[in-house]
């Protein structure tokens, strides 16, 4: 079982490690600015990727988050601006919708048995090309209650501000972990991914985890579009491009394995958080260009890859040691 | 003609849909089959489909022979941006166009190597491998092009894009000479079926016999050279290659075409030829939706609602139903 946990901890000793050479750069990344900045600007990352873990851990992959995100943007400013409806009615409205999308996404994998890149795929098209139909302009919110939900924030000794929507998704990622580890769809998750017929044959309803995963994943994908939309006070139809590959780079970067079965939520978080310190390094030194963050992701990605599959032949090789008589 | 007539059928659902989409085009546009010649290339609606198709026809090529292997492979519109960067930096920087096509050609073969490698060697999942130069491709051209859009006006690298070759655009020859030599040289040898062999089960393959890390990596480098080849046409087309934007997701168009050719994502049997029809059907919907006056917007939703359609049209005749025992993907001989 420990083997099978070494992906998190070279994780967590690559974030420590690249925090310490940054801060013996510039001192002053070692701020509780730096950190909550950390957690405020990767929020609607983090969320997301809360719930890619749990479709990855059960052998999926959802490619439709980056287009649910933007269309729930689209749709809570729409509702807010074009409609005068109170934001949090906005809110249940965009979280209901991208509930519902991402159940039927579930539903259309397990009952047709298509495989699940193909139908979020499909899925990808269809909520970023609704969001194109409702409007292709970017539309401020102005609200009152943004303003005040914008303004919500911890001081932290230091200077550094721990916001609402940083906030948030800690408690996301705390849910995540409770759900993941201490519950029964937690436990069938794992066994989905582990070995599906063999689950099915132990009575793990396989119909109903599916969804409830792909549901799972929507309503984050909402969720995340909820914080996008409070983070960047607009809607636009083309926010969020491409972050589903973010997402899925920091779920295998935080160790999971993409075959399904094996990895943690915590991780997720280790590896949104690295992604956050790229961009923050880039930041600070100012002479590099932000394409950079891409190509380290893309090496940290290729590193953690092989790592695993390292780690999975060894275990195989020491298990055939074992099991020959001698 | 009768040994055309099994190929024919099979393709019947394709082919009536490419015929209804036309149809309706037709409807919206009644100009749409109209052709004319106009200094020494032919013009019209229908040459502008396979031109503006065939780049999307060109990936869908060697994303057929990958899928074909139980892969996939994602880098396609990085691999694109690469090769054009590649170009157009060379092309400004004074070198003959012969060079400047090799050298392009040659990134998009060793970035298919690389791909090939880490699935063959390496055994990762072909999700994975490419993902991590679908995530640093865009990085990479980039940095070749130093963040910014270089432009050119070598005559030689744009007529690529915009040339003409017997009246045809030169895009639609390249795509057709490409998928005639492709079709040959998986049909007339045993290529194609040694690949459907590895994709229907990789260890009996190998068991029997069949070197299936050889041919993966080879099936990788191949559609590193589509993609390579796509991208120089892209780059000539706008004479200029935009990193950002160049070959953005046409990865996933290029695995819908081969997905509506009938070829399975689950490996074996495939058809390269069907495979260049699924991407003359994706850009004869995309044709027909900017010529009836639609907005663009509806381009995305339309395209979901064929998947989704498609997806049920082929679960509905596998018999896929959940509760069914699952039927396994025989290995059925070639027929193309």
């Amino acid at each position: 079982m420990s083997s099978r946990l070494l992906p998190f901890y070279a994780t967590l000793a690559i974030f420590v490690l690249a925090y310490g050479v940054c801060v013996f750069q510039f001192p002053n990344m070692l701020s509780t600015r730096v950190a909550g900045n950390l957690l405020t600007d990767n929020a609607f990352l983090g969320i997301v990727a809360v719930g890619m873990t749990f479709v990855i851990l059960s052998g999926g992959i959802d490619l439709s988050v980056g287009a649910v995100i933007g269309f729930t943007t689209v749709l809570i400013a729409v509702l807010i601006s074009w409609y005068g409806i109170h934001p949090l009615a906005a809110f249940a409205i965009a979280l209901a919708i991208s509930t519902a999308f991402g159940a039927a996404m579930g539903v259309v994998i397990h009952y047709l048995d298509v495989p699940a890149f193909i139908v979020t795929l499909a899925g990808m098209f269809l909520a970023r090309g609704m969001a194109f139909v409702i409007t292709t302009d970017s539309i401020p919110i102005r609200h009152e209650f943004y303003t005040t939900l914008q303004g919500l924030y911890l001081r932290l000794p230091g200077g550094g501000r721990f916001t609402l929507i940083g906030g948030l998704m800690v408690l996301v990622f705390a849910f995540g972990i409770a759900l993941a580890h201490f519950t029964r769809f937690g436990s069938y998750v794992y066994a989905l991914g582990g070995n599906k017929t063999s689950a099915e044959l132990m009575g793990v309803p396989v119909a109903r985890t599916t969804i409830g995963i792909y549901a799972l994943s929507g309503f984050l994908s909402g969720l995340a579009g909820v914080v996008f939309s409070l983070y960047t006070s607009a809607g636009y139809s083309l926010s969020a491009v491409g972050v589903e590959l973010d997402t899925i780079a920091a779920v295998v970067i935080g160790g999971t394995l993409l075959t399904g079965g094996v990895g943690l939520v915590a991780g997720t978080f280790m590896g949104v958080i690295i992604q956050g310190l790229i961009q923050t390094y880039i930041v600070f030194d100012g002479t590099l260009s932000s394409w950079w963050t891409k190509i380290v992701v893309g090496l940290l990605l290729f590193a953690f890859i092989a790592l695993q599959r390292l780690l999975v032949v060894l275990s195989d090789r020491k298990r055939l040691l074992r099991n020959t008589p001698t | 003609m009768r040994k055309f007539m099994p190929g024919l059928r099979k393709a019947a659902p394709q082919l009536v849909s490419l015929g209804v989409i036309l149809f309706f085009n037709w409807l919206a546009f009644p100009g749409f089959f109209d052709l004319r010649i106009q200094d020494g290339r032919l013009f019209g609606s229908l040459i502008d489909v396979l031109n503006r198709g065939a780049p999307v026809a060109i990936l869908a090529i060697g994303m057929t022979a990958v899928i074909a292997s139980k892969g996939v492979d994602l880098s396609v519109g990085a691999v694109m941006a690469m090769a054009g960067a590649v170009a157009a930096t060379m092309t400004v920087a004074g070198h003959p166009p012969p060079i400047v096509l090799l050298s392009a050609l040659a990134v998009g073969v060793a970035c298919g190597l690389l791909n090939g490698l880490l699935v063959a060697v390496l055994e990762l999942q072909p999700i994975v491998a490419t993902l991590i130069l679908m995530v640093a491709g865009r990085g990479i051209a980039q940095l070749i092009t130093e963040g910014v859009i270089v432009t050119f006006n070598d005559p030689g690298l744009i007529f690529v894009g915009t040339g003409a070759f017997l009246d045809l655009p030169m895009p639609v020859v390249l795509a057709a000479a490409l998928a005639l030599l492709a079709v040959l040289v998986v049909r007339r040898t045993a290529l194609g079926m040694l690949i459907e062999s590895i994709g229907v089960n990789r260890s009996a393959s190998t068991y029997a016999g069949i070197n299936s890390r050889l041919l993966i990596i080879i099936v990788y480098a191949f559609s590193g050279f589509c993609a390579a080849l796509a991208g120089i046409i892209a780059a000539a087309d706008i004479r200029g290659a935009d990193a950002n934007n160049a070959g953005l997701w046409l990865e996933l168009d290029a695995i819908l075409a081969v997905v509506i050719g009938g070829t399975s994502l689950l490996g074996g049997r495939f058809s390269i030829l069907m495979s260049v029809l699924g991407a003359i059907i994706i850009q004869a919907m995309n044709t027909g939706i900017l010529i009836s006056g639609f907005p663009p917007e509806y381009n995305l939703v339309v395209k979901a609602c064929v998947i989704i359609l498609i997806l049920l049209a082929q679960s509905a005749s596998l018999g896929g139903v959940a509760w069914l025992p699952r039927r396994i993907p025989a290995a059925k001989s070639k027929e193309a």
